[in-house]
């Protein structure tokens, strides 16, 4: 097992920092997701690519247990977050989620303020009780999304005013306000135009240095441009997982190599 | 006959849809293009026809009674209205037509049997000329329309001109009905002020509206300060939502987010049943069940209480709005969107946290206008108060204490002896209007906070 450091040292590329093992998932009698086996390295992006209804989605919820929410869906399997079961009977799914985090792929701010929205986390969890830590969590955040200098002077105006892509960055920067140690996304550039999309995958390759991301993407271009690590999923299976290099330059799967080259759709 | 108009109506709008149907298809296999479909000339023919005819008819039934007595009053022999009031003619004009239904109490004079003649005659005429009228009118419209038919014309908008005439005529009624209810209250309220000074009313802590109706009864000059009633209307009121909005809103919130699905199939539809019994039987409940059990509680702790109390009305009252509540807060939480839940949740926040934080400031607005709703109909409901509550108007705000309500003060100023020009009765009409300004500034209130919240949420 590893050790649970606290990776202010020298970063460790090859931590892994998840390791699911022969996952399945099931909506009532339907199985979405066989045998899934993958290792996800701490401070590193990885994605997962694959065409829709391949079950990236639900295989990402099953990383902060979010599937516990639908009342159809069963998880097998073991997924250890630094080495411990997160399905085991006593992990509390809402502390792991607050070390889990999640980005979806419809900004959903919350009808309140932008400041309320970044506060909302660490307030719940303690993690500053002063206004002034508040204040200080909330300008961190949003200045790791990229999104403080537009926000700064209209903090109390609401979320869900803002644009698009502004309201996914703000979803960014309530994600990780809570200093989780795995960002997930699903897909979280679908709903933005080109330049929002450039913002947040620039925001995806600063994160990395601080957290592991996941992020579920449907667009190979940017698959490539935002990780190190890619997994091709079809039709509820891992077909291969490697170095992003090596998945776009080299696939080992002829199915891989029919998605990338866009003959699976 | 008035069958029968209506049946030429019917076979017109039939026969004009067919021929306009036809006489498109005629021009469409032609080789024509047409404008609109076939079926759009034919739903032309039969709205034009249907339209004004079925105005004219109704118009005609409306006021063929008064024309007909206003004809036979005029033809009455010179002399034996002479110097008779209205409310004597009205009387004499009543009997003319009980006559000529068939109902002949005693020997009338000849003239009146002569008119209930004449009156009949005058139903039959008008009758026959309204078939006449009918399918006039009707053929003309089928006329028209007919000779519309062509490749150009725009049938499917003239359709959906008519509709939409049609459609804004409706809304126009419902304004003019609410226009025509409150003028008729207002009008009244203001007879009563003419008699009962305004401040008096407004202002006074006396409540007796007992007046002589003959000069030899003794009564009391007659009190009519409406601050006591109020005050029971809102003490009831009070005692009401304070036992319905957090049963109503915890129920709803479990419902929607703990039940299981099993629990939730029984207790919805019990819900719904609370929601269907009539409030008579809610009255029932009150005296039967919950003011004795008051009373024998109090009479633990030697506290004297009384046989109506404001307590056992408001409370079962209460328990009526439970359902009003816990169904618009269950809406109000449906419709936030489930990304919401999903983002609060995703961050680390427990399901009461997600609750409490986001959905509920989510769905407020909902909820508010629900509890607003409920509070306009707990100051309008009728029947458990007049069952519950007492009669006699005490300034008090003790819930153990007998209380009455503006809705049972006008019930009982109705029931029994009504003459509309006493202010007894007349008072009935100024707490009615105190009322419908209660609940229209409740209702008012409740847009507004529910526009505020849209605009922060939005
Ligand atoms: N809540 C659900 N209930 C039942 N089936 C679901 C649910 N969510 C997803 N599925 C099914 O699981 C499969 C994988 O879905 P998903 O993970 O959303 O795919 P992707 O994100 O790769 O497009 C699909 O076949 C989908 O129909
Ligand atoms: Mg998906």
């Amino acid at each position: 097992m590893f050790d649970v450091q606290k990776p202010e040292t020298a970063v460790d590329q090859t931590a892994i920092k998840i390791a699911a093992r022969n996952v399945q998932v099931f909506y009532g009698n339907t199985q979405a997701i066989k045998d899934v086996d993958v290792d996800i390295q701490d401070k590193t992006v990885t994605s997962f690519i694959g065409p829709s209804g391949c079950g990236k989605s639900t295989f990402l919820r099953c990383l902060n247990r979010m599937n516990d929410t639908i009342d159809s869906c069963r998880v097998e399997g073991e997924i250890l977050l630094d080495g411990q079961d997160i399905y085991a009977p006593r992990v509390d799914p809402v502390q792991l989620r607050a070390r889990v985090g999640m980005v979806f792929q419809k900004p959903n701010p919350f009808p309140k303020s932008i400041y309320d929205n970044v506060a909302y986390g660490p307030r719940i969890h303690g993690m500053a009780r002063t206004k002034d830590e508040i204040d200080e969590v909330v300008e961190k955040s949003l200045r790791r999304a990229a999104l403080w200098d537009e926000v700064k002077d209209r903090l109390d105006t609401p979320g869900t005013g803002l644009s698009g892509g502004q309201q996914q960055r703000l979803c960014i920067a309530r994600a990780v306000a809570t200093r989780p140690e795995v960002l997930l996304m699903d897909e979280p550039c679908s709903a933005l135009d080109p330049i929002a999309t450039a913002q947040v995958e620039e925001l995806i390759d600063e994160l990395k240095q601080r957290f592991s991301v996941v992020i579920v993407t449907h667009s190979m271009q940017q698959a490539a441009r935002v990780s190190q690590k890619t997994a091709f999923f079809h039709l509820g299976n891992l077909v291969e997982y490697g170095d992003t290099n090596t998945i776009f330059t080299n696939p080992q799967d002829h199915r891989t190599e029919s998605y990338i080259t866009g003959r699976i759709g | 006959m008035t069958l029968l108009a209506f049946v030429i109506l019917l076979a017109a709008v039939v026969i004009g849809y067919v021929m306009n149907l036809r006489a498109a298809r005629a021009i469409r296999d032609g080789g024509t293009r047409m404008h609109s479909l076939e079926g759009f000339h034919g739903g032309y023919a039969a709205l034009m026809t249907l339209v004004p005819t079925f105005f004219l008819i109704i118009v005609w039934l409306l006021f063929q009674d008064t024309v007909i007595t206003a004809i036979v009053k005029a033809g009455l022999p010179a002399g034996v209205l002479g110097g008779k009031g209205t409310g004597e003619v009205q009387l004499i004009m009543s009997e003319i037509r009980s006559i000529a239904g068939g109902r002949i109490f005693g020997t009338p004079e000849d003239w009146k049997l002569e008119a209930a003649e004449h009156l009949v005659a005058l139903r039959e005429l008008s009758g026959w000329l309204l078939v006449a009228v009918t399918a006039a009118l009707a053929s003309a419209m089928m006329y028209i329309s007919r000779r519309t038919v062509a490749a150009e014309f725009r049938a499917r908008q003239g359709v959906e001109r008519i509709l939409h005439g049609l459609m804004v005529s409706c809304a126009v009624v419902a304004i003019f009905v609410t226009i025509g209810i409150v003028a008729s209250l207002l009008f009244e309220t203001i007879r009563f002020f003419q008699m009962v000074p305004f401040w008096d009313f407004v202002l006074g802590t006396n409540w007796e509206p007992q007046i002589p109706i003959r000069e030899d009864q003794v009564a009391a000059e007659g009190a009519f300060g409406m601050l006591p009633v109020f005050l029971g209307t809102l003490v009831i009121a009070f005692i009401a939502m304070f036992i319905a909005t957090p049963i109503g809103l915890l129920s709803a919130v479990y419902l929607h987010e703990f039940a299981s699905r099993r629990v939730r199939g029984v207790v919805k539809p019990v819900l719904e049943v609370l929601a269907g019994v009539p409030t008579v039987v809610y009255g029932f409940f009150a005296i039967l069940v919950i003011a004795p059990a008051i009373r024998s509680f109090g009479d633990n702790f030697g506290l004297p209480i009384a046989p109506n109390t404001a307590l056992a009305a408001g409370s079962v009252m209460g328990i009526m709005l439970i359902p009003f509540i816990s169904s618009f807060a269950d809406d109000a939480l449906g419709a936030v969107p489930r990304s919401l839940r999903d983002g609060s949740l995703a961050v680390g926040a427990t399901q009461a946290e997600t609750i409490s934080k986001v959905l509920f400031p989510a769905a407020i607005p909902g909820i508010v206008g629900g509890i607003l709703l409920a509070v306009s109909r707990a100051i309008g409901e009728t029947m458990i108060v007049v069952m519950a509550a007492g009669l006699i108007a005490k300034m008090t705000i003790n819930p153990l204490d007998s209380v009455t309500t503006v809705t049972v003060q006008i019930v009982t100023l109705l029931i029994g002896d009504t003459a509309f020009d006493s202010p007894k009765t007349l008072a009935a009409f100024a707490l009615g209007m105190v009322l419908f300004l209660m609940t229209l500034c409740i209702n008012i209130l409740a847009l507004r906070i529910v526009r505020k919240y849209r605009e922060i949420y939005d």
